[in-house]
């Protein structure tokens, strides 16, 4: 268990004492349904872009991404590139156009033009649908962080976000959650330079500290013979083999006991290329719980030791540090360059897994890997997609079909954007954007090296590696990892917030007001739009503890998935294809969100969470995006075409729309 | 109720040319998006080549995040300039009512 501190908890309670007062503040200049859903439309572009910035720099890129890339390197860098360049997409597209059409929701932009009840509904479900799927890697990452923090169990920290969110929302809507994540944005951005600066300060070595009381201790090795068996005898006489397990072809794990303890070892070779039992952590999930010194009954042990009694188990280093051509112990106050330079010539050791059974318990083992720097800061060991390293076809699609996502999943996100419509004109989106590709850029670059020095300082948890860029930052110090811990909740409440206003325009707005044309004054729908976000906030909630341990960054990739397939093309075609009708944009919609969740309902990855074979899943693909993006598009343009005659006499016949809406259609 | 725009603006002339603008240069970037996906996908160990103390994966990841940085103020510069152009007056009080 991660051990509390007074400063970590006085540091975030006065962060969320000053988040609810700006709600307190700005809930009272909230009256109106402009107020509430797009802040007034008046915030200055500079605030909107760093605002931007809050909303995107999600949990998953604030602590999904530096753990991906404390992990397995430039694998992890690749979200980072893919989730900055789907910027561009919002540049260029969408920002004006989505200014001059909409008014609070995406909804509004894509039936600004029809003025269809079917565009409204589907527009409100592909808002809720992504929201949601959004909104639980969220609540979850919430969960994971507050345990840390404040010693809080997962449904204590849910529950918490849940609520400060539904405050900060429900007080101020837009207005509110503007400025919070404005200041989550900038702060999150300050302390990422800070973190990477101390990195570079301190250097690189083979011998590093986790924490300020904790120093690096290599893991034994013991000298051993293979018996007729091939099975490995330790040389030392104190150690007596217990059992050996092969979780994979040429892979052997040997429990040895020394004393009464046992232990787990990995059978590998030394430099010499001699046999050799090399030490590993491993954690134990029992049949049988036992009971802990509390009393309290544990049924996972790390290392032996009951992890309510057992410090988590972080571990990553430097092997080989090879500077200048040189084997070094250290390299003080390097530069970037020096720092990539250095990591690329090194060897790290990283830790891999594998699971095996010992009786009726289950142990994973994690077990040492030296990989050299040029393969850490190159693609392949997350996604595979070298042939020589026996990548497939299906591998590489999976590859390319993340990267569209990512490329086009950003300017989807109903989330992003409601942004557009809070400041005054579309010029101030476009610069609030640029100010955001800006923002969101720099921290991108950051992640690479908050990734990296996680990876080689010895404090990636192995167990749950989101956790890296925090625990990095308390290597440095509490005070910094306090900070930090602080702006990783932030981060969370941010993002949160925006979801719930995007959710709760798209009950009151689209749903209440447009689709069952419930005739809502100005004031109603600003209850409404409470009450919408409360009830969306407890849906939040639940969802975060129904699906805590579920990995944040898979959802999130989920989230953009369905965004870009139901979305953009709608967005797309309605502003570069005149023969798009109202029954195109329905179809590719409502397609869009069909075709994008079954896939991912229906893939290997996912049957594998089911515990079913992989194999046995009739969907090989692992994301949708490369076969639902394109058919959402294919379906719009098949509809449209076949829905041509009998759009035109509707139009005809249907209410013209506003006035500006028609001209800023036309301009387009 | 009304569902145009939340706030009122003068119209905008240069919104055409602007958009036109916005195409090419979101052309041109997923031409380099599109490569450098190409590149990881077939033919991951030209990535792992050596340029100066870095190597192609780093430079071109980095050069993504960079030259999207770039566009994006090329791009305003040219909008600003036909809004000011086409727009005229129109659009300084436009950025008057902004900054207030």
């Amino acid at each position: 268990m991660y051990e509390t501190s007074s400063w970590a908890i006085g540091v975030f309670v006065a962060f969320v004492a000053f988040v609810l007062w700006i709600s307190y503040h700005f809930a009272r200049r909230t009256k109106t349904a402009k107020g509430y859903f797009a802040a007034g439309g008046n915030i200055h572009w500079s605030v909107n872009g760093i605002a931007f910035a809050g909303d995107y720099l999600s949990a998953a890129s604030f602590l999904g991404i530096c753990g991906m890339i404390a992990t397995v390197g430039y694998d992890g860098f690749l979200y980072s590139i893919g989730y900055l360049a789907g910027w561009i997409v919002a540049l260029f597209i969408v920002a004006e156009p989505m200014k001059r059409l909409g008014k609070f929701t995406f909804t509004d932009a894509v039936d600004a033009k029809f003025n269809s009840k079917g565009i409204q509904l589907a527009g409100a479900i592909s808002t809720l649908v992504v929201s949601t799927f959004y909104l639980i890697p969220q609540m979850v990452g919430a969960g994971t962080l507050v345990t840390p923090l404040l010693g809080l169990s997962h449904w204590i920290g849910v529950t918490m976000v849940g609520t400060i969110v539904i405050i900060i929302v429900a007080t101020a809507g837009m207005a509110s959650t503007t400025y919070v994540q404005f200041l989550k944005g900038g702060l999150l951005i300050v302390f990422s330079i800070a973190i990477v600066i101390v990195t570079l300060y301190n250097g690189l070595t083979t011998q590093p500290k986790s924490s300020r009381d904790q120093v690096f201790q290599p893991l034994p090795t013991l000298a051993v013979t293979l018996d007729a068996d091939g099975r490995p005898q330790p040389q030392d006489p104190a150690y007596t083999l217990l059992t050996t397990a092969s979780p994979a072809k040429g892979m052997v794990f040997a429990k040895l006991t020394h004393g009464d303890a046992p232990s787990w070892w990995h059978l590998t070779k030394d430099d010499n290329g001699s046999d050799i039992l090399a030490g590993t952590y491993w954690v134990t999930t029992l049949a049988q719980p036992v009971t802990d010194k509390n009393g309290q009954l544990v049924n996972t042990l790390y290392n032996n030791i009951p992890i309510t009694e057992s410090k988590p188990i972080q571990a990553g280093h430097i092997h080989k540090l090879k500077y200048q051509g040189q084997l070094v112990q250290s390299v003080p106050n390097v530069s970037i360059a020096e720092f990539l330079e250095v990591i690329k010539e090194s060897t790290i050791t990283r830790f891999l897994s594998k699971t095996v059974a010992d009786g009726p318990d289950k142990v994973t083992v994690y077990y040492q890997h030296h990989t050299t720097g040029r393969e850490i800061l190159t693609p392949g060991i997350k996604f595979k997609v070298d042939s020589a390293k026996g990548a497939t076809l299906m591998d590489k699609l999976n590859f390319v079909s993340l990267m569209m996502a990512l490329f086009f999943g950003t300017a989807a996100l109903p989330h992003i954007l409601i942004r557009y419509y809070t400041v005054p004109t579309p010029a101030a989106a476009r610069k609030s954007t640029i100010v955001a590709i800006a923002a969101i850029g720099l921290f991108y670059v950051l992640t690479l090296f908050m990734g990296l020095g996680a990876m080689v300082n010895g404090v990636v948890d192995l167990t749950d590696n989101n956790m890296s860029a925090p625990l990095l930052a308390k290597s440095f110090g509490i005070t910094l990892f306090a900070i930090i811990s602080a702006i990783a909740f932030a981060t969370v409440l941010g993002t949160v917030s925006g979801l719930i206003v995007a959710a709760s325009g798209a009950v009151a707005h689209d749903l209440m007001d447009r689709v069952f044309n419930m005739k809502l004054t100005d004031h109603r729908k600003v209850l409404a739009g409470k009450i919408a976000a409360i009830v969306v906030g407890c849906i939040a909630m639940v969802l975060g503890v129904l699906f805590k341990g579920m990995n944040v960054s898979y959802l999130v990739g989920w989230a953009f998935a369905v965004a870009a397939s139901a979305n953009l093309p709608a967005i797309i075609m309605i502003l570069f294809w005149k023969g798009t009708t109202k029954y195109g944009v329905m179809s590719s919609i409502l397609v869009g969100i069909v075709s994008s969740v079954g896939l991912i309902l229906l893939s290997a990855d996912m049957f594998e969470r089911y515990g079913l074979a992989r194999s046995s899943a009739p969907i090989a693909i692992d994301n949708p995006g490369i076969i639902s993006i394109p058919l959402s598009f294919l379906v719009l343009v098949i509809v449209s075409l076949a829905t041509r005659k009998e759009a035109d006499s509707s139009d005809q016949e249907s209410s013209s729309p506003p006035a500006r809406v028609r001209r800023a259609v036309s301009k387009v | 109720m009304q569902h145009g725009p939340a706030t009122d603006w003068s119209k905008d002339k240069a919104s055409s040319f602007k958009t036109r603008i916005g195409v090419w240069m979101f052309v041109l970037y997923a031409i380099i998006y599109a490569g450098f996906v190409i590149v990881n996908t077939f033919n991951p160990k030209i990535m792992g080549s050596d340029i100066g103390g870095s190597n192609l994966a780093i430079l071109y990841g980095f050069g993504l995040i960079i030259f999207a940085l770039m566009l994006a103020f090329v791009y305003n510069a040219i909008c600003t300039a036909a809004e000011e152009e086409l727009n005229g007056s129109e659009d300084d009080e436009l950025e008057q009512e902004e900054v207030a």
